[in-house]
C-alpha cells in the first residue's frame, strides 16, 4: 500500500510517504516539510489506495457468495442483474441532482436501492416450482440488467454534458473520487458483511451440496438465501457489498469472477476459509489495478473498468474452457 | 427411531402426487419403495426429509411430527442421501464433504469439536473411503461418490436413513458393496429402489407405489406376487427365495403387451 501511494502521476520517494502517513495516522514525528507532497499524499492518493481496498474485497466477496448461492460457477454482480440496477439508480442521482457531488452518501444509496431493485426480480424470475433454477437465473438477470442498461442510456441522453462526463466516468470505474470521509461508512460495512458472511461459511458449504440435500441436512434453502440476498443485506451484505462498492467505485467488472476462483482453484471451495481469503485477494487486486491505471499512461488515468476488463475476460474464457462443473 | 407415514395427502403444482399414503418402518427396519416412474416415491422421501409440507397427513420420526421439529432438529434425526441435480461441489474435498453432516448440529456460530471430528472420521471408516479422503470430490467415480455421501449421511448421527436410488448408474459390485455398507449400519432406512432384484436383496418390507397409492405393503416375498408384478410393474415375472436364502426374480422372455397390463402408462414426472 506504501507502495502504491508512493507511485503515480507524481512519484513521491518511499520515505516520504512514510514520514507523511506516520505524521497523520500517529501524530509522530515533524510535520512534513513540503506541503503539496502533503497535499498528494495524504488528501489525494492515501484515500484511494486505502478506499481500493475494501472496495476489492467486497466486489470479490459478492462474487463469492453468489456463485455458492445461485449454484453458478459464473455468477458475479454483472450477470445477475446487479450492477446494472446500481448503476441506474447511480445515474439517476448524478443527473436528476445536476451533477451531484461524485460517488456522495446519495449516489451509493442510490445503487444500493437500484441493485435490490434489479435483484429481486431476478430471484423471482429465476425461480421455477419454488426452487432456485441456475439456468433461468442466469437468463433472467442478463434481460433484467439489459432493461436497466437500456434505462441507463435513455437517461444519458437526456443529459448535460457535464452531467454526462460524471456519468461516464463513474459507470467505468474509479476509485479517484475518494475522500477520506467515504472510508468509515465503506470500510466499516465491508468489514462487518464480509465477517456476518463468513460466519454463514458452514450453510454456504452446505448449499454446495444441492437444494434437496442441503434440505435434508438441517437448512431452510429458501429462507437461507433470502437472507444472504435481499431481506436482511445489512446482515448478510451480499447485496450491500456490491451496492457499496458499485456505489463508491463505479462498476469494476470481474473482480467478483476472478478473485474468487483462485482462491478456489488455490485453497479449495471451504467458505470458512474461502470468504477471507477472497477478501485479501480482492483487496490486493484492487490495489494494483489502481496503481497500474494511475501509472500506466501517465499522466492520464485509464479507468479501472477497462483494466479490470482486459485482465478479466481472458481469466472468464479460461474458465469456462476448464470448468469441470459446468457441463 | 421408527417412522410413521401416516394418510399423507401431496400436491405439487395444484395436480396430487400422493392420496393418502401410509408407511411404516419399525427400528432397525430396511424398508423399500418401488414402484413405476412417477409412482411419487421421491415426492414420499421430500415429506420425510421435511422439505414437502403435506396437504393431509402426518410423517412422524420417533414420536414426532417432522413439522413440529426446527429444519435442523429433524436433520439430526433422518439423514438423506438423494439424485441432487443441482449443487456444485467442485473443490471440496470428500472430508470436507462428509463433515457437511455436522451441519445440522451446530448453529451459526458453532465450531467443530471433537464429537463433530469422531463422527467424521467414524463415517469414513465405515464406508471405506480413507484412501481417498483427502481428495477432490469431483475427481472420484459413481460408485466413490456414494460412499462418500452415504458417509456424510452417517457423519449427520441420525436415527433414520433416507436414500434414493443410491446404486443407480453403478457397477453389480459397488452396488452390492453399498447394500452391504447400509446393512451394516443397522439404522432404520427408507429406500427408493427402482431395481427389484436390489430391492429384494436389501431390504426386510417393501411397499409399493403406484400412481401416489401404496397399493401393496410387507415382506418382500408377500409383496413380489406375480399379480403385483403384472398389474403394477407391467412384466410376467415371479420372486423366489433361492436355497442361498437370497430372493430372486425370474422375468419371462416376453414382457406383457401394453394392453395386457391394468397399469398406464407412467406418468410424466
Amino acid at each position: 500500500m506504501i507502495v502504491a501511494i508512493s507511485i503515480g502521476a507524481v512519484n513521491v520517494p518511499l520515505d516520504d510517504v512514510w514520514v507523511i502517513v506516520l505524521h497523520h495516522v500517529t501524530g509522530v514525528g515533524a510535520a512534513p516539510s513540503d506541503p503539496a507532497l502533503d497535499q498528494i499524499v495524504w488528501n489525494f492518493r492515501t484515500p484511494r489506495v486505502v478506499l481500493a481496498a475494501p472496495v476489492g474485497a467486497a466486489l470479490a466477496v459478492s462474487g463469492a457468495v453468489l456463485q455458492t448461492v445461485v449454484s453458478n460457477p459464473l455468477a458475479d454482480p454483472i450477470v445477475l442483474g446487479f450492477s446494472y440496477g446500481a448503476t441506474l439508480g447511480a445515474v439517476l442521482v448524478i443527473t436528476l441532482g445536476g451533477g451531484a457531488a461524485l460517488a456522495g452518501l446519495g449516489v451509493s444509496a442510490a445503487a444500493f436501492i437500484g441493485a435490490v431493485v434489479a435483484g429481486a426480480p431476478v430471484f423471482v424470475l429465476g425461480q421455477r416450482r419454488g426452487r432456485l433454477a441456475p439456468t433461468r437465473l442466469v437468463l433472467a438477470g442478463v434481460a433484467v440488467g439489459y432493461v436497466f442498461l437500456s434505462a441507463t442510456s435513455f437517461v444519458q441522453l437526456q443529459a448535460t454534458p457535464t452531467e454526462l462526463r460524471t456519468v461516464m466516468f463513474w459507470m467505468l470505474g474509479s476509485v479517484s473520487g475518494a475522500h477520506w470521509d467515504q472510508l468509515p461508512t465503506v470500510a466499516v460495512v465491508v468489514l462487518v458483511t464480509t465477517a456476518l458472511l463468513t460466519l454463514f461459511g458452514r450453510r454456504l458449504n452446505v448449499l454446495l451440496a444441492g437444494d434437496e440435500s442441503a434440505t435434508a441436512l438441517g437448512v431452510d434453502v429458501n429462507r437461507l438465501r433470502a437472507v444472504l440476498l435481499v431481506l436482511s443485506a445489512l446482515l448478510t451484505g451480499t447485496v450491500i457489498a456490491v451496492a457499496v462498492a458499485v456505489a463508491v467505485a463505479g462498476s469494476i467488472g470481474f473482480v467478483g469472477l476472478m478473485i474468487p476462483h483462485l482462491v478456489r482453484l488455490t485453497t479449495g471451495a471451504d467458505h470458512r476459509r474461502l470468504l477471507p481469503l477472497t477478501a485479501l485477494l480482492g483487496s490486493v487486486y484492487l490495489v494494483l489495478v489502481d496503481l497500474l491505471s494511475r501509472t500506466l499512461n501517465r499522466p492520464n488515468e485509464l479507468p479501472l473498468g477497462i483494466l479490470t476488463a482486459l485482465l478479466g475476460a481472458p481469466f472468464f474464457l479460461w474458465l469456462l474452457r476448464h470448468n469441470k462443473g459446468l457441463d | 427411531m421408527k417412522l410413521t407415514v401416516d394418510q399423507l395427502h401431496i400436491t405439487l403444482d395444484r395436480s396430487p402426487i400422493l392420496h393418502g399414503v401410509s408407511v411404516e418402518a419399525r427400528k432397525g427396519d430396511i424398508v423399500g419403495l418401488v414402484g413405476p416412474n412417477g409412482s411419487g416415491e421421491s415426492t414420499l422421501l421430500r415429506a420425510v426429509y421435511r422439505s414437502l409440507r403435506p396437504v393431509d397427513g402426518v410423517v412422524r420420526v420417533g414420536e414426532d411430527d417432522v413439522w413440529t421439529l426446527s429444519a435442523r432438529a429433524a436433520a439430526r434425526r433422518t439423514a438423506a442421501v438423494l439424485q441432487d441435480a443441482t449443487g456444485n461441489t467442485t473443490g471440496l474435498t470428500v472430508t470436507e464433504i462428509v463433515a457437511l453432516g455436522r451441519a445440522p448440529h451446530h448453529g451459526l456460530l458453532g465450531r467443530d469439536g471433537t464429537e463433530d471430528h469422531r463422527a467424521v472420521e467414524d463415517a469414513i471408516d465405515h464406508c471405506g473411503v480413507r484412501p481417498y479422503a483427502d481428495r477432490d470430490y469431483a475427481s472420484l467415480s459413481g460408485g466413490e461418490r456414494q460412499r462418500v455421501l452415504l458417509a456424510r449421511a452417517l457423519a449427520q448421527s441420525a436415527q433414520l436413513l433416507v436414500l434414493d436410488e443410491l446404486t443407480n448408474h453403478l457397477d453389480i459390485r459397488a452396488r452390492f458393496e453399498l447394500l452391504d455398507l447400509i446393512r451394516a449400519t443397522g439404522i432404520t432406512t427408507l429406500a427408493v429402489l427402482h431395481d427389484l432384484d436390489l430391492a429384494a436383496r436389501l431390504c426386510d418390507h417393501l411397499a409399493v407405489l403406484h400412481e401416489g397409492a401404496v397399493v401393496a405393503a410387507g415382506p418382500v416375498l408377500e409383496v413380489l406376487t406375480p399379480g403385483i408384478l403384472r398389474d403394477v410393474f407391467g412384466v410376467r415375472a415371479s420372486a423366489e427365495r433361492h436355497a442361498d436364502g437370497v430372493i430372486r426374480i425370474t422375468y419371462a422372455a416376453q414382457p406383457l403387451a401394453r394392453d395386457e397390463t391394468a397399469a398406464p402408462e407412467p406418468a410424466a414426472r
